[in-house]
């Protein structure tokens, strides 16, 4: 009994260290970033290995979410003769949800999880205590660049993700169904409003690329400095990334479009 | 160094994509195109009842887009709507008389202002208010009319 109280107050003390550190950890960050700014080709470094390695999948994921949105939509709206309402659809649902969520699990996934396994790798071999012997501060160095390179990244993904499942949509609709292509533009720029809309999506995928950024340094860093450890860090990376872009995808929802 | 090159390049060409789809949903999917031209002159007309009338709902005349709602309000001594309307700037002419009404697109579509031009020779200008208008149809009521006078012819 003793000892399922010590347990339980052991795991209750622990998770509050574990957040401690990672806002330490995310407060530190914010402190490297500045410093980012004389030293730029850092961050460009990791917008590659974070960004545009990750297009493709952005791309192919993008084009057949906007082909399904298409076919699925055009079903039930042909039902009420509205299947010029279908550009709506596909543009409302791509650019308020479907971009900024599915391309930031994407994000999690592809990037995230790499993310994790570098930094992790990088402490168990003992290169982020090298730096720390040689004077360089490692969160400056290392952590901070893939921090604002993540940031940078997953909006444009987003955005990126949503024109293509537009495009797709757009093909579907208009080649395959024979939606007229006048109306399905025309309504989708009736109804699609550039504040609500488009902006609400771009804060969207900011703050899940923040989110999870910070997540997958964060696990890589504080990673049990074994393979396996490495392994667990990944896992737990896109785990809670997912948890918390759909918990926070609802708030934000609830915040921006609640309203209404 | 020829690493380091080709690594800028990609990730330029990613920025420039990312920024390209960004500027083509502002474009060619919002209604971007519907701000430009946003500094035309101002008109009002108080309706008995809006429907489902919205800020940014469109108004019409003979089915040409001439302005947009640009607020709603409800008069304080009058308790009708009091609606502003703000016209395109090239749609200078129309009659002091204008008549307004409020329809709906479709069956179930969004609802719109219509404007019927008058037989006036002075123009509407900033800040005039639209005497002629016709409220909106509510369907309950229509309907409860039709039954009542079917009431009424049966007897």
């Amino acid at each position: 009994m003793i000892n399922l109280i010590r347990s339980l107050g052991r795991w209750g003390l622990g998770t509050f260290e574990r957040q401690g550190r990672a806002h330490l950890f995310l407060f530190n960050m914010l402190l490297g970033i500045p410093g980012l700014f004389l030293r730029f080709s850092l961050v460009v470094q990791q917008l590659f290995s974070v960004g545009v390695l990750s297009i493709l999948i952005i791309l192919i994921s993008g084009l057949f979410v906007g082909m399904v949105l298409g076919l699925q939509g055009y079903n039930t709206l042909v039902d009420f003769g509205a299947e010029e309402s279908l550009g709506v659809l596909v543009s409302l649902s791509l650019v308020r949800e479907l971009g900024p969520v599915v391309s930031a699990l994407l994000f999690a996934g592809r990037a995230g999880s790499a993310l994790t396994a570098e930094i992790g790798l990088m402490k168990s071999t003992e290169q982020l205590s090298g730096m720390e012997m040689m004077a360089v501060d490692p969160i400056r160095r290392i952590i901070a660049p893939r921090f604002l390179a993540g940031i940078i990244a997953m909006p444009l993904l987003a955005a990126i993700f949503s024109a293509v499942g537009i495009l797709g949509g757009f093909l579907v609709g208009h080649g395959l169904l024979g939606v007229d292509d006048g109306a399905f533009w025309s309504q989708m720029q009736a109804k699609t409003d550039l504040y609500d809309d488009i902006l609400n999506g771009v804060i969207k995928s900011v703050v899940f690329g923040f989110v999870v950024t910070w997540i997958a340094l964060f696990e890589g860093h504080d990673a049990t400095p074994t393979s396996e450890g490495v392994g667990r860090a990944t896992t737990r990376t896109v785990v809670h990334s997912a948890f918390a872009i759909l918990g926070l995808d609802f708030v934000l929802t609830a915040l921006m479009f609640g309203d209404e | 160094m020829m690493q380091n090159k080709s690594t800028e390049i990609f990730v330029g060409m990613f920025v420039a994509a990312g920024l390209a789809a960004l500027f083509m949903l502002a474009m060619k999917v919002s209604n971007l195109g519907d701000f430009t031209d946003e500094t035309g002159y101002q008109v009002t007309a108080e309706f008995e009842n809006i429907g489902g009338l919205k800020v940014r709902s469109a108004v019409t005349m003979a089915g040409v887009r001439v302005g947009r709602v640009a607020s709603i309000n409800l008069h304080p001594v009058t308790y009708n709507a009091e609606v502003t309307i703000n016209m395109y700037p090239q749609f200078d002419n129309l009659p002091l008389d204008t008549s307004a009404s409020i329809y709906t697109a479709g069956l179930l579509g969004e609802q719109y202002i219509g404007l019927v031009a008058g037989a006036e020779e002075e123009f509407l200008q900033d800040g005039d208010v639209i005497d002629l208008t016709q409220p909106a149809l509510v369907l309950e009521q229509v309907i409860g009319q039709f039954l009542y006078s079917k009431a009424e012819g049966d007897e």
